[in-house]
Formats: structure tokens, C-alpha cells, sequence
């Protein structure tokens, strides 16, 4: 069985270490928080100056002073810090902020990711994206692994205007987890159920397989 | 100490042209000079090169600007919210420069800061980097951003005083601290408004020295983008 959304955010939970900071991106990402393991310390950065990032207030605690990147309001934990975009860039550019987080459209066997402009379609903006993949040490793309015309977003080149280069160390999709090595990308674990002829198929860069391919622990 | 305090929004506002440079501070709709705005948007001024991290929304924020057409050029990060932006950028009437996020921040900080240009990796290898200087640091390239500064920077704070001190809540301060500091003219307005000597000056975010001019706001609408909550178990 592929995973759902949810699935994808709990493998991607798997990632996470102790005592690091994490920047989640909108999307799949914004749910890894739901499933952090017992025993790991982590504080959530949001780009427009807040770490210590808490839960959804509950109905009626909402506070128009404060919110997330995603614009969803939002609460802070013990322990919180507020600042401003400049210092809230400086954390993640001089990579205090260990591991981000982000959805993409296509990522490409170098590392490439593509995640901010469909030329003539969406013209929206790349937010904090570019500065977040151009320093990040570690970067976690999570996605489903084809769009929805069914085409393969784990591509031998970006086809689409690129949000940083050489950046992206593991892919999380709803088939497989993919590690992003020189030779390109290795397939680490597969969906249960899923085999790797379906994750082939599912595919257009080349996969790099090596012995037996374990199913992720969901 | 130096007065800052302007009587009424037409005075704050005094000097505001045609085909300038304008600054916001906010982001999405938090902390957003929500008077200074609602106030030019009644005025006959066009042709504006508006510097804000988003574009507000299609009836709150630049979105009022944006219906009147006052907008020439739109320089922001992340523009997604507003259906008479993209008509207008799409019909090639609004000019936007979009630029990353964190870039926007440091190009306005470096601006106030009097650092002219800076190395930064944030958008090498993209359609960001077009036509910008190349440098390699530590083995890993780097592009060059220019400052930006404007001929009125808006902001909008929690708290200031008659010197022009300010104090922010929450996520409110965003990209007014660096704002406030790379206007020529920098308008600030407050929810609450005090006599110089009432705010601990350890508690203070933005200097006086970077606000020339400072108000109340008559009212805050404090609009939310994204209400998202969880209900109690």
C-alpha cells in the first residue's frame, strides 16, 4: 500500500534527532510534528520569526500576533523566542537551524529541487524556500512520488524553474525513501506492500539498487 | 528627547509622492501598517515601487493599493493571496520582482545598516541569480545582493513612545525592525502610544533613531489570514 499523507510525515518523523532545530515547509511537512518520537527534543523554527513553535491554538485563544509562515495562527511553547526576519534568516543561512523539511514539485538525481514557479501557471513566489535549500545541512523532501496527471517527480533533470541546486539529501514519497548520493538516487526503503517494479515504473531518474530493499516501519 | 510624534495621520503621511519607493512592514497580514495604508490608498498617488514581503489580500493590506492601480512595482517574496495581484501581474500592468525571503530581509537590514551589497548562496543556480556578481566562499558559491532602501519606510509596532522607540508582539515584528531602518522617512504607527520614559529601554526592539515619524492608529482590524485551531479534548 502506498502511504497517505500522514505516513509520509510519520517516516519523515523517523529523521528527526535529538536536541535539533527543524524548519518545516507547508504541506506534508507542517504534519511531521504530529509525530514526533518519545525521547527526542526538537524546537520548531517558522521563518517569520518564532522558534518554540506550539500546537493550533485552541477556538477562541487565536491571536492575530501570531503565526506561522503558512499565515496559521498559531502558539508558542515554554521556552519560546520571537525575533525578526533578518535574525530568523541569519539561523537558518549560518545553519543553526539543522534540518529542513519541504515539499517540492520535482527533485532532480543531483540534488536539484523545483518547488516555487509553474511558468504562465503559478507565479506565487519562492517565500523563504531558496534561502532554506541553499544553507540547510540537511534537507528532507517530502511529496508524493508522481503528480497527478501520474508523471514521475523524481526526475535525471528539474524541468522546472529550480529552487536550489545540489541540495536535497533524502526524498520521503508515498512509495519509497530515496537517498540523494553523487551517483544519483539510492532507494532506501520501499511503501509496505509496494514493490520495487512499482517504484521503477513510478520513476524517471535512474535508481540505484543495492541488495535487499527493506519496507519502511510505518 | 527628541519628539517624534506626528498630530494626525495626514502629517504622518506629509511628503508621500507619485513614483516613489514605498516600504511595508508585515507579514501576510500580521503586523501591517494598517492605518498608513488605509490612508494612501485615498490619496492621488500613483506609480509606486512598493517593497513588502507579500501583497495583502484582494480587499485588506497592499490589496487596497493594488484595486486603485497606485502600484507600478511590487518587489516581495511570496504573493499567493491575492487574485487582483496575479490579473494584474499576469496582464503585464503590475511589474514584481520576486526575491527570496530571507534576501529581502538582509537587503533591507544592510540598507540602514550602511552595507551597500552582500554575498549571499540563497538563489545561486536560479532565475534569481540572473545578471548577479558570482563569488565563492568557503567552496561554495555565492551570489550578489544589492541593499534596498526607500524613500518611506511604513511599520507598524505593539508599543512606542514620543521618541519613536518601538516594542512589537508576537510575530508581528517580522520585517518592520529591518524596515524601519531603511526608510528615508520611517513612519511608525502603534497600538498604544506613551510618553517617553514609560517603556523599559531594555525591552526595546527598535531605536528611536531609526522612526522620524510616529502615531496611533485610530483602529486595528488585525485581520487573520489562516484561522487554524484544535478543539479541546
Amino acid at each position: 500500500m502506498a502511504l497517505d499523507k500522514n505516513q509520509i510525515a510519520q517516516r519523515i518523523a523517523q529523521e528527526l534527532e535529538h536536541n535539533t532545530y527543524v524548519n518545516l515547509g507547508i504541506g506534508i511537512p507542517t504534519l511531521v510534528a504530529n509525530y514526533i518520537p518519545k525521547g527526542i527534543d526538537i524546537e520548531f523554527q517558522s521563518e517569520n520569526g518564532v522558534l518554540g513553535m506550539g500546537p493550533f491554538p485552541f477556538e477562541g485563544d487565536e491571536d492575530p500576533d501570531l503565526i506561522n509562515a503558512g499565515k496559521q495562527t498559531i502558539t508558542t511553547l515554554d521556552g519560546a523566542a520571537l525575533f525578526d526576519s533578518s535574525t530568523s534568516f541569519a539561523m537558518i543561512r549560518g545553519q543553526h537551524v539543522q534540518l529542513t523539511v519541504l515539499g517540492a514539485m520535482e527533485v532532480s538525481e543531483n540534488g536539484d529541487i523545483a518547488n516555487w514557479k509553474i511558468p504562465g501557471k503559478m507565479v506565487k513566489g519562492m517565500g523563504g524556500a531558496m534561502d532554506l535549500v541553499a544553507s540547510a545541512d540537511n534537507i528532507i523532501v517530502a511529496m508524493m512520488h508522481t503528480n497527478r496527471a501520474g508523471e514521475s517527480k523524481i526526475l535525471k533533470k528539474c524541468t522546472l524553474p529550480i529552487t536550489g541546486v545540489n541540495c536535497v539529501k533524502k526524498v520521503v514519497t508515498n512509495l519509497a525513501v530515496l537517498e540523494v548520493t553523487e551517483k544519483g538516487f539510492k532507494l532506501l526503503e520501499r511503501a509496505p506492500g509496494v514493490s520495487i517494479e512499482k517504484i521503477k515504473n513510478a520513476t524517471e531518474a535512474k535508481l540505484i539498487i543495492e541488495g535487499e530493499v527493506p519496507e519502511m516501519n510505518i | 528627547m527628541i519628539n517624534k510624534i506626528v498630530d494626525n495621520i495626514e502629517k504622518a503621511l506629509e511628503g508621500v509622492e507619485s513614483n516613489m519607493t514605498f516600504m511595508f512592514g508585515g507579514f501576510g497580514l500580521s503586523g501591517i501598517p494598517e492605518n498608513a495604508i488605509a490612508s494612501l490608498s485615498q490619496k492621488e498617488i500613483f506609480g509606486l515601487t512598493c517593497i513588502s514581503n507579500n501583497a495583502g489580500v484582494d480587499d485588506f493590506g497592499l490589496g487596497l493599493l493594488l484595486q486603485r492601480k497606485q502600484i507600478k512595482k511590487m518587489i516581495s517574496s511570496y504573493v499567493g493571496e491575492n487574485a487582483e495581484f496575479e490579473r494584474q501581474m499576469l496582464s503585464g500592468e503590475l511589474e514584481v520582482d520576486l526575491i527570496p525571503q530571507g534576501s529581502l530581509a538582509e537587503r533591507c537590514r544592510a540598507a540602514g545598516a550602511g552595507i551597500p551589497a552582500f554575498f549571499t548562496p540563497a538563489g545561486y543556480g536560479t532565475e534569481v541569480a540572473q545578471g548577479k556578481e558570482v563569488r565563492e566562499y568557503n567552496g561554495k558559491p555565492h551570489i550578489l545582493e544589492t541593499a534596498l532602501s526607500a524613500d518611506f519606510a511604513f511599520v507598524k509596532a505593539w508599543k512606542g513612545d514620543t521618541t519613536g522607540n518601538l516594542i512589537f508582539k508576537g510575530t508581528a515584528r517580522n520585517f518592520n525592525p529591518l524596515m524601519a531602518m531603511a526608510g528615508k522617512i520611517t513612519v511608525a504607527e502603534v497600538e498604544e502610544l506613551v510618553p517617553a520614559g514609560d517603556l523599559d529601554p531594555n525591552q526595546i526592539h527598535t531605536p528611536g533613531i531609526f522612526v522620524q515619524r510616529i502615531f496611533q492608529g485610530a483602529k486595528y482590524e488585525k485581520r487573520i489570514e489562516q484561522r487554524t485551531v484544535r478543539t479541546k479534548k
